[in-house]
């Protein structure tokens, strides 16, 4: 373990250079899949990814997660070898993606954004090509073919031409192809964009399956998707890491905002009146639904304004049928971080 | 190297899967078909095929090989695909090789098409078995350069219109141009153009003869362009 990370770490980082990762971090790291070290990729004088760091152990599914341009794609296409980091390095299977780059290519299916495949190759025959490029006897391609075909259900559609298929059917098609090596790691970036929410919903449970077998890196800019379908979510902004943990623990470093929502049957205007009169009440949003009254109270400082809102309408003979915590999604989490993160990142070049 | 069969199947089969191809064979065969009638087929003539090698062959590969290849790298890049390729265990060297063969291989198919001029003319005289095969040799050298360069320029960018002009453009400057140009210059600006004209180089073959020197040049430009088209791709991943 260490003579590996010696060799990867000493050729591209200057001696001397402080590690950034804390004790804890490096903690099972004999179990990571994938690692990223202190990445960055430049384009000219654009940085795409800055210092990015983190690691992902076997199994599961973790959601890479961030706004469009956050430089997702660009640390994809890094851990795929497709192009090379400019400082920093990165392993997959323990394979340094720079230098073993073939032992990294074999352990990974990857699915690029959209999907692109040849439209003029048929499934099968795009199956087998890519069978044969990875290696695979003939016998084996054909048992592989079998299994993905049925697993992506492509059965029915194995002879067709790539080009007359369907969105959803060509991004089933490059999942197909992806596992079909049944590789250690499973690389998808944004495999649900531009699907039908009938193929959204069967595409997120295939990934959910995956993730029993392979240990999946699944990127996306839809936080419900993550939410739903990972174990574990890495939120990248602006090219850095700006948050990572479990979907819930994410929300709960959240959730302790004060925010509730009443519908309460009155007149309007003297009940928002009335609520925001009392001490706990910082915000108050009405909407109108039929005769009831949906309200959305900010409190100030966490405190909770439930019993007091009971209270009020009791006493002034109007109607409550809802109250209740707002529980704060990963949305809210995402907005913050990322704003945060811009902002910082404007403060930094004014300077 | 062991996917370079793998690269080069593809390749060949997704030229018959498109229309492309057809048209290439329908334009060359017509092509060559009026060079061999008008030129080579009338009463009198010789039994060979050097009048319309004299001259018509090289300017229809110059126009028809650019377009064969055109598709190659370019489209890969404009559709995408090259990431999945370039992410699969193949080194820029297996593709290079692969589609080079494969554009090859078709070539080759079109050179046997040819074949039927020399059988027509046997049936008017004896054919020199010996200057047809040293034809022969002179159009299998000549269109492995060709597809090198085109196979170069399709990797310089995702538009194949702008792959087959510029490959026309330096096939034109390298076949017809470049000994003209010789003349207007002196020294050794002189001998590089002289050397880098291939049309004097084809023309010995032409004339039946085979030399070392001309084999060299074919053999030695052609690994040339395929060596700066993997130095391309190779380069690629690190913008």
């Amino acid at each position: 373990m260490l003579v590996r990370f010696a060799a990867c770490y000493s050729p591209r980082v200057p001696a001397g250079t402080k590690p950034v990762f804390s004790n804890d971090q490096r903690h099972g790291q004999e179990n990571a899949m994938i690692e990223v070290r202190q990445l960055s990729k430049r384009f000219g004088a654009i940085v795409a990814v800055d210092q990015v760091s983190f690691a992902v152990d076997r199994g599961g599914v973790v959601g890479f997660l961030g706004p469009n341009g956050a430089g997702k794609t660009t640390t994809i296409r890094i851990l795929t070898c497709y192009h090379p980091a400019t400082s920093g390095w990165a392993t997959v299977g323990g394979h340094d993606v720079f230098t073993e780059s073939m032992a990294v290519r074999r352990r990974i299916g990857y699915l690029p954004e959209s999907a692109p495949l040849y439209p003029e190759m048929r499934v099968r025959e795009f199956l087998q090509f890519r069978g044969k490029l990875r290696g695979m006897a003939a016998a084996q391609r054909t048992k592989a073919i079998e299994r993905v075909a049925e697993r992506c259900w492509l059965t029915e559609f194995i002879g067709r031409p790539i080009g007359q298929l369907s969105k959803g059917m060509r991004q089933r098609v490059g999942l197909a192809d992806a596992i079909m090596h049944e590789p250690d790691v499973l690389i998808l970036d944004e495999p649900t964009i531009g699907l039908d929410p009938a193929q959204i919903r069967e595409t997120r449970k295939l990934i959910q399956q995956l993730g029993h077998d392979h240990t999946v890196l699944l990127s996306s800019h839809i936080l419900s998707e993550v939410e739903q379908v990972c174990t574990r979510a890495i939120i990248i902004a602006m090219g850095r890491i700006v948050a990572q943990g479990a979907p819930q623990e994410l929300r709960s470093q959240f959730s302790s905002t004060g925010r509730f929502s009443a519908e309460i049957k009155g007149p309007r205007a003297e009940v928002e009146k009335a609520i925001r009169a009392l001490p706990a009440v910082a915000k108050v949003s009405t909407q109108e639904a039929d005769v009831w009254l949906r309200l959305s109270i900010e409190t100030k400082d966490q405190q909770d304004p439930r019993e007091d809102v009971f209270r009020l309408v009791a006493s002034k003979g109007w109607s409550l049928r809802e109250i209740r915590v707002e529980g704060a999604t990963l949305e809210d989490f995402f907005v913050k971080v990322t704003a945060e993160q811009q902002q910082r990142l404007r403060g930094r070049q004014d300077r | 190297m062991q996917n370079v069969p793998t690269v080069m199947r593809r390749e060949l089969a997704a030229y018959f899967l498109s229309p492309i191809a057809y048209i290439v064979a329908a334009v060359f065969l017509l092509t060559a078909g009026l060079a061999f009638g008008l030129g080579t087929f009338r009463a009198g003539g010789e039994a060979s095929l050097r009048p319309m090698f004299d001259g018509w062959i090289m300017v229809i590969l110059v126009f028809v090989i650019p377009v064969l290849t055109m598709r190659l790298l370019a489209e890969e890049v404009r559709a995408g695909t090259i990431e999945m390729l370039m992410t699969a265990p193949v080194t820029e060297v297996d593709v290079v090789l692969g589609k080079f063969l494969g554009a090859y291989v078709y070539y080759l198919v079109l050179l046997v098409i040819m074949l039927v001029y020399p059988l027509i003319l046997s049936f008017f005289g004896p054919v020199d078995g010996g200057l047809l095969a040293c034809h022969y040799l002179g159009l299998l050298l000549l269109g492995a350069l060709y597809i090198s360069v085109g196979l170069f320029f399709s990797a310089c960018t995702p538009h194949q219109m702008i792959a087959v002009l510029l490959s026309l453009a330096v096939l034109v400057l390298m076949t017809f141009a470049s000994h003209a140009l010789a003349q207007k210059v002196t020294g050794a600006l002189r001998a590089l153009l002289q050397q880098l004209s291939i049309r004097a180089h084809f023309m010995d073959f032409v004339r039946g003869l085979v030399d070392l020197n001309h084999v060299v040049f074919f053999l030695t430009t052609t690994v040339f362009f395929l060596f700066l088209t993997v130095k391309w791709l190779e380069m690629r991943r690190w913008r």
